[in-house]
């Protein structure tokens, strides 16, 4: 019972935070609203019993890809309407629509539902956490390699992608070099 | 009705599919493209978690949680990309971006 | 024998090749003379060939090689050199010979001169082709290739629009009657089931009535057109645009006669259905009165001679409807012989003229053209049918076939003709060569033509002098393969009436026609006189209009609709139809290019299209096979 309400509830929520998002003209709203939304899908993973993934949902997404493009919200006039030539409403709500509508045909068909059975069973009797982590460092272990090189790839591409004088290295100047770029510095911010 | 079962939890995920696609159509903004693709790879998350859940397999789980790994670096790089964007032409209007004009 | 048989049938050819080389090149005395050698060599192997087969009595005949055999049906290239071939062949081979000789002469200032005999060589091949084939088809060839030889010699002189237009008209009127010849040979074909004459004939005696009635009558249509029978006649008159050597080998001795070559070599054909025999004979004895009838007032020589010869085909046709074969073949070679003379004669009286053709602008030439005067006279006189002469034993012979068989109308009406025939050959001869000297006034100043043209014409003229003493001969010779009966007209003292009725009434004619035009008050008429304006006169010197008529309603409607359907039908629809294809790939590759736009929004918008595209057939392949799996 009070899975079907939690459900139905944050299921009502996420939909209307995420519609906000894809159609309200500020963009402040717009970031808001994702935010929001990806706390009330963290829901979900708890009502689901994927603990760890609900943490990591919280962790990752509302907490640091939020504050990633609340960075990017810099390039904006937040105080002006976004400006977006409309496109044809008819073909994009049409198109979405049509899309969900086949999509859940397609996975109410029986033969889709008969032949699903499970490659790696639960463990009876351990928490969430437990499961996940004896599942991940053992058969998904070089995933999560190779999962974590790409995020540090990913993190040296940002950084250099977003940095300024990236082209100069404070470590490899000598002293009196460091010194005139003080001072040139010094003299901008004074003028 | 009162009894959640996948299906349930599959419309749902379906729902927020097509909720994204709404806003990958419809933005000209490109950093409100990057929060419509984000809102897609949480609705398939969910259906991921859905089916762990309900068919007691932990590969959904797993595919859950690379997905987000991998979205937070795609948010990071194409960050990036999109400073430098607008470092070059000060604006990030979709329709404006057409180089690639064929 | 067969040597000599190759020998006559492309010795032509070898000579209208060898002319070719010099076709574009200025006139080259060797390329008229060559072509005549070779075609003395055709005559002389034709002769051998006549000899051969007039003593022995046996045919040859060789096939050369295959032409088709495709199922059930095959053609071979094959001649036959039987009694009628022969006869046909002799023919040809000797006025084509004069002819050729005397043309080196007669266009010896045209600036074509090689081209001429590159087509005059090529017509004799293709005739020779045509009285030399042993199939239907081989018959065919000939038959186009004679037409396509004779529009280009129609039309020799193609700067000329009335030329052009001649040469269309012939062109055309034959291929019209092609059409009926093709229909007949096709239902030879199917059913007899061969188009060699030997085994066609012999199945055909097993056919029904209706059947072989058709047969005969379309065969009929493809001579009409050939031999310009009414109403196909119209190209004949024509045709006199083209040189005189060309009047005088095509439209007098040989291409005219094809039409009676193939009924006559059809004889068990048409001996099988004689109404359509009734039905030939009466339209020849029409077409020889019609003709007669319209070279009367005629102001041209050439179209006079033309008529004159309509008319005698009319007689052949008479005589082969009535079933009188060899009869008909025999008036056909005498015929050639006489005519071909009187039209080289026209020839030289037109060069001598300047081209001029108006008779009554001509008179007094006898002084100052007395061999062209002789050859001309001999030849009328043949063609009146006076005794000694060819014309009277094969004109005579068709009367009294006429009379035997008891078709007196067709008597009466042949009869009539050939007193036509004497005064308007003879009004020609008296106009041209005697009574007053009309033509110095006008400023013309004729000579005779070249000694060696007159000496090629002799040969002609000894022919028409006494190829009817050779009558007997030829009897015993060609009723070896055609119905050898005889019309002897039982009572004795009717036979001499008829026959001394028949002279007398043409020596009457001819006396007539002296009279009137040897007078000295004939004057070149204007227009003005009262015999001009009448009815009668306007009447025959139009042709009964009947050129007219067929330019209104044939001609201008054909002419209307073929324009409506160009318009409307080729340019509207049809190229529309093209064009409209081609528009749509074009404007379907023009309107799916904004695809490709550079526009990130605009692709997203058509990747979620093609992923909606793919679902539903994923959709529409899971129920097909999810139903065909319920059913099997």
């Amino acid at each position: 019972m009070f899975e079907a309400i939690s459900f139905y509830l944050f299921a009502f929520l996420t939909i209307a935070m995420f519609f906000i998002t894809v159609t309200t003209s500020q963009a402040l709203y717009a970031l808001t609203a994702l935010a929001a939304g990806m706390i009330f899908i963290s829901a979900f993973f708890f009502i689901l019993g994927a603990d760890f993934l609900g943490a990591v949902q919280i962790v990752v997404y509302s907490g640091a890809v939020m504050a990633l493009y609340a960075f990017g919200m810099m390039f904006f006039d937040t105080t002006r309407d976004l400006k977006e030539k409309k496109g044809n409403s008819l073909i994009i709500y049409g198109l979405s629509i049509v899309a969900a509508v086949l999509v859940v045909i397609i996975f109410a068909a029986p033969m889709v539902t008969d032949n699903i059975s499970a490659l790696y069973p639960m463990v009876e009797g351990a928490g969430n956490t437990q499961e996940v982590g004896m599942v991940l460092f053992t058969k998904y272990l070089v995933p999560f390699e190779v999962a974590a090189i790409m995020l540090l790839v990913a993190m040296i591409a940002g950084i250099v992608l977003a940095g300024k004088k990236m082209d100069l290295s404070l470590t490899m100047m000598s002293d009196a070099e460091v010194k005139d770029l003080k001072e040139d510095k010094n003299k901008k911010v004074l003028s | 009705m009162m009894e959640i079962g996948l299906n349930h939890y599959l419309v749902l995920s379906t729902i927020l599919f097509s909720i994204g696609l709404i806003g990958v159509m419809r933005r000209k903004n490109l950093l409100m493209l990057f929060f419509a693709t984000e809102i897609l790879l949480n609705s398939v998350n969910i259906g991921f978690a859905a089916i762990s859940h309900y068919y007691g397999d932990l590969t959904g789980q797993m595919f859950a949680f690379f997905v987000i790994a991998i979205a937070a670096s795609e948010v990071a790089v194409g960050l990036g990309l999109l400073i430098v964007w607008h470092k070059r032409h000060n604006n990030i209007d979709l329709d404006n971006m057409s180089t690639m004009k064929g | 024998m067969e040597l000599f048989l190759y020998t006559a049938l492309f010795a032509p050819l070898v000579g209208s090749l060898f002319a070719s080389i010099f076709a574009r090149k200025k006139k080259t005395i060797i390329a008229g003379i060559v072509p005549s050698i070779l075609l003395g060599v055709s005559l002389i192997s034709s002769t051998i060939l006549l000899v051969f087969v007039l003593t022995s009595g046996q045919h040859v005949q060789v096939e050369m090689m295959t032409w088709m055999e495709t199922g059930n049906l095959y053609i071979p290239f094959g001649f036959v050199v039987d009694q009628i071939s022969v006869t046909m062949m002799m023919v040809v081979t000797i006025v084509s010979t004069v002819v050729h000789v005397y043309a080196i002469g007669y266009m010896s200032h045209d600036k074509a001169f090689n081209r001429f005999f590159v087509w005059l060589s090529a017509f004799v091949f293709s005739m020779m082709i045509l009285v030399m084939s042993d199939n239907f088809a081989g018959l065919f060839i000939g038959w186009e290739g004679v037409g396509l030889c004779s529009w280009a010699l129609i039309g020799f002189w193609y700067h000329k629009e009335s030329a052009t237009w001649a040469a269309n008209e012939a062109f055309i009127m034959n291929r019209i009657a092609d059409l009926g010849m093709l229909i007949g040979i096709f239902l030879v074909f199917w059913n007899t089931g061969t188009l060699q004459y030997a085994q066609a004939f012999e199945a055909m005696q097993t056919l029904d009535h209706g059947t072989l009635t058709m047969i005969g009558i379309f065969l009929f249509i493809g001579a009409m057109g050939k031999s310009a029978q009414f109403p196909l006649h119209t190209w004949l008159a024509d045709a006199m645009e083209g040189p005189t050597p060309v009047s005088a080998l095509i439209h007098a001795a040989t291409m005219v006669t094809a039409g009676v070559y193939l009924v006559v070599r059809s004889n068990e054909l048409y001996a099988l259905i004689p109404n359509v025999g009734l039905f030939i004979a009466s339209l020849g004895a029409f077409v020889a009165i019609f003709a007669a009838t319209m070279a009367l007032v005629n102001r041209d020589i050439k179209r006079v001679i033309a008529y004159s010869t309509l008319s005698q085909l009319g007689y052949m046709f008479a005589a082969a409807g009535l079933g009188a074969y060899w009869v008909a073949l025999f008036h056909l070679m005498a015929h050639a012989f006489f005519k071909a003379l009187l039209f080289l004669g026209g020839g030289n009286v037109m060069h001598a003229m300047n081209d001029e053709l108006d008779p009554f602008k001509m008179g007094g030439l006898g002084k100052t053209m007395k061999g062209t005067m002789i050859l001309m006279t001999l030849a009328s006189v043949a063609l009146a049918g006076l005794f000694p002469l060819a014309g009277f034993f094969s004109k005579d012979m068709i009367l009294e076939a006429a009379f035997v068989e008891h078709h007196f109308i067709i008597y009466g009406v042949l009869l009539f003709t050939a007193g036509l025939t004497a005064f308007y050959s003879f009004r020609i001869i008296a106009l041209i060569f005697h009574g007053e000297d009309r033509h110095t006034a006008l400023g013309f100043h004729p000579h005779e033509a070249y000694p060696f043209m007159i000496k090629a014409m002799i040969p002609l003229a000894i022919l028409a002098a006494i190829a009817g003493f050779a009558r007997p001969y030829y009897f015993d010779m060609v009723t070896l393969v055609l119905p050898d009966t005889e019309y002897h007209i039982h009572s004795a003292a009717t036979y001499w009436i008829m026959t001394i009725g028949t002279q007398l009434f043409v020596i009457a004619s001819i006396y007539f026609a002296y009279k009137k035009y040897m007078s000295s008050d004939i004057k070149v008429p204007d227009g003005t006189s009262e015999m001009e304006n009448s009815f009668k006169y306007k009447l025959l010197i139009n042709q009964y209009y009947i050129p007219h008529a067929y330019e209104e309603f044939l001609v201008k409607p054909y002419r209307a609709l073929s324009s409506f359907f160009w318009r409307q039908i080729d340019q509207k629809i049809v190229d529309a139809t093209v064009d409209g294809i081609a528009g749509i790939i074009y404007s379907t590759g023009e309107n799916t290019r904004t695809m490709q736009s550079g526009n990130l929004s605009t692709m997203l918008k058509w990747m979620v299209t093609g992923l909606v595209i793919l679902l539903s057939l994923a959709v529409a392949f899971g129920l097909a096979a999810n139903y065909t799996n319920l059913g099997v």
